[in-house]
């Protein structure tokens, strides 16, 4: 196998990390929608001829560097901090050691800090549980969990995307990408009858319907050049920038040329879940302009204060 | 039933690497030690805290946290193996400890009175958070005193620092009414660091002082700057300069720990013990003891 091999991604996966649809999606018809869509995707991925499913998580953050999960057999019972009350989520997972291992070498090869983690208890996030039990609930296909750097921005997610691209075509590997993110984040700050659960404003809602287009169009670059403005308005400002769709583009190939489809969005607890496909398709129909650079390698951060030295 | 009481409120920081240095048995790594300085600094509290007659320990964690307002451990009993996902390399460390479930329920009930969102945490499968973890053992390495662990709700996140110092104040003077009621003699402990700017290379070897330094001088003017005011009794000051502190340093004050505690015990006017300052992967952590006893308090650093 060359490392110039293209890397074949069959479709990408956008869910949302709250643990309603797995734990009560009886509660409300939006919960139920949601559980329905994820059905749909385990469908699919089923139904394709998947080697891996490498998921992204925007809720497990990193400090040193990007944190692989390696762990042959990944078992324990999973709580969620302010979701208790819903119940456990036992797991066991089966990871892609041999990807994960690779995984990180290419990851160091592009500059970027990386180690893989391989421990008894360690603690899975909640996105990734959700996502992997109702995706792939019996491992029929083993797994991969990136994490996502705290302090990283633009360049490293994108070269991170990469590094990806290099291991499956190294490797020859078919995937199926997930990324496990809200779209608006902002959660009621109290405790809600399901049933009555909603966009916590009117301006969430309108950007994550903004959004919502554009992945339904297959503008999966033009989304990756939107991020820092989808940040501004709809994220709350916990960590430096939302991630997910420069990862995705990065991951998937950065460009316009998808077939995205919205099979649900809803509300979780005021947040904004979508769950959504992109599959590699011909024809782009992107008008924006790509005003950041391209990275290949991350250099760390600049120095600019010394750079601007006189000497 | 005589009134209870704080007898003292802890800042105390949770990097892992403090109880990976110290090779417990509870803790499955294995280190050659490291951060004398804070450890010996512990070892000195914990000693203090030792002489000290009291029922329970009442920790406040950025570690657990919560969006959905502040919860309360409510089972008696956790046991399980905490394992850290930032350095799941250093921490993996097996804990059995107990709750005063009923003081958790006082406090709880108490904070909802002022009108604070609450929660009982009552999952048994719930994993006790490596801050609560790491601080108690540094604090009580026995573990022979119950717990109670208060989430951190992350309201400088969804509103903004002043909207995190009313509310961690409120829940403070509430914490305070309960454990007046209660009849008992509490520690409070604020589990987090100061600055908080990590790096984001660990060196081969974790525990190789060589490689050990602050983030950069500024975290250390700023930390240095609040030691400084906490030695001089102006805990009010504190608070004042809090936002620009923790936007500044990236400090791990933003979950509210250092301001509950400090609210709890009436933002106290006498000087602050000092057990130590070291930096952890690049932190700034100083460990800081409020003695509210004019006869025990002392100059320790
Ligand atoms: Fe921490």
């Amino acid at each position: 196998m060359s490392e110039t091999n293209e890397s074949e991604i069959l479709f990408g996966i956008y869910c949302p990390p709250h643990p309603q649809p797995l734990l009560s999606p009886e509660a409300s018809e939006g919960y139920s929608n949601l559980r329905t869509a994820y059905d749909e995707c385990r469908n699919r991925i089923e139904e394709s001829e998947a080697d891996i499913i490498i998921v992204y998580s925007t809720t497990w953050p990193s400090i040193i560097g990007h944190q692989i999960q390696a762990l042959e057999k990944a078992v324990w019972t999973h709580v969620d901090d302010d979701f208790h009350y819903l119940g456990s989520m036992p797991y066991e997972f089966h990871m892609d050691t041999q990807f994960a291992h690779s995984m990180k070498e290419n990851c160091q090869k592009r500059g970027l800090e990386a180690r893989t983690v391989e421990y008894e208890g360690f603690p899975i996030d909640t996105g990734s549980v959700v996502a992997l039990q109702l995706l792939n609930p019996d491992n029929r296909i083993p797994t991969c969990i990136l994490s996502s750097n705290m302090y990283s921005n633009r360049s490293e997610t994108i070269v991170l995307g990469k590094a990806v691209r290099d291991t499956l075509a190294q490797q020859n590997k078919k995937a199926v990408v997930v990324v496990v993110s809200s779209l608006s984040n902002r959660m009621f700050t109290e405790h809600i009858d399901p049933k009555e659960d909603r966009i916590h404003s009117q301006k969430d809602d309108d950007w994550n319907r903004k959004i919502l287009e554009f992945f339904d169009d297959g503008r999966l670059e033009d989304l990756s050049q939107l991020s820092r403005d989808i940040h501004g308005q709809i994220r709350v400002q916990k960590v430096v920038a939302y991630k997910p769709a420069w990862w995705l583009a990065a991951t998937m190939g950065q460009h316009n040329n998808y077939d995205g489809e919205v099979l649900a969005y809803e509300a979780l607890h005021g947040s904004g879940g979508a769950v959504i496909t992109l599959t590699p398709s011909s024809g782009s129909v992107g008008d924006k302009e790509f005003d950041e650079d391209d990275v290949e390698f991350y250099r760390g951060d600049r120095n600019v204060l010394d750079k601007g030295m006189l000497e | 039933m005589a009134k209870g009481q704080i007898v003292a409120g802890c800042l105390a920081p949770h990097p892992p690497h403090l109880v990976y240095a110290d090779n417990p048995p509870q803790n499955e790594a294995y280190s050659e030690g490291g951060w004398e300085t804070l450890r010996w600094g512990y070892q000195r509290l914990a000693r203090k805290l030792k002489d000290i007659d009291y029922d329970a320990i009442v920790i406040f964690t950025p570690h657990w946290q919560t969006y959905i307002g502040t919860h309360f451990l409510g089972l008696p009993e956790f046991k399980s193996k905490s394992v850290d996902p930032v350095f799941p390399n250093l921490f993996r460390y097996n804990y059995d400890l107990q709750v005063d479930v009923e003081l958790s329920e006082a406090m709880r009930e108490a904070a909802s009175e002022e009108g604070i969102i609450t929660k009982m945490m009552r999952n048994p499968d719930f994993r006790v958070d490596y801050g609560t973890i790491t601080s108690c053992h540094l604090l009580n390495p026995k573990w022979d005193k119950p717990i109670v662990t208060i989430s951190s709700n992350r309201n400088a996140h969804y509103y903004s620092p002043e909207v995190m110092i009313e509310q961690a104040t409120a829940l403070g003077r509430a914490c305070a009414k309960a454990i007046e009621e209660s009849g008992k003699r509490v520690v409070l402990v604020a589990s987090h660091s100061l600055s908080h700017r990590h790096f984001v290379e660990e060196a081969p070897l974790p525990e190789d002082m060589s490689k050990e330094h602050i983030y950069n001088h500024s975290q250390y003017v700023w930390d240095m700057k609040i030691v400084e005011m906490i030695r001089d009794g102006k805990s009010r000051e504190v608070i004042d300069i809090m936002p620009e502190f923790t936007e500044q340093t990236i400090a791990e004050t933003e979950g509210g720990g250092l301001i509950w505690m400090l609210g709890a015990m009436g933002f106290p006017d006498f000087p602050a013990e000092i057990y130590g300052y070291q930096s952890v992967i690049g932190t700034g952590n100083v460990i800081a003891c409020w003695d509210p006893n004019d006869d025990t308090r002392e100059y320790v650093l």
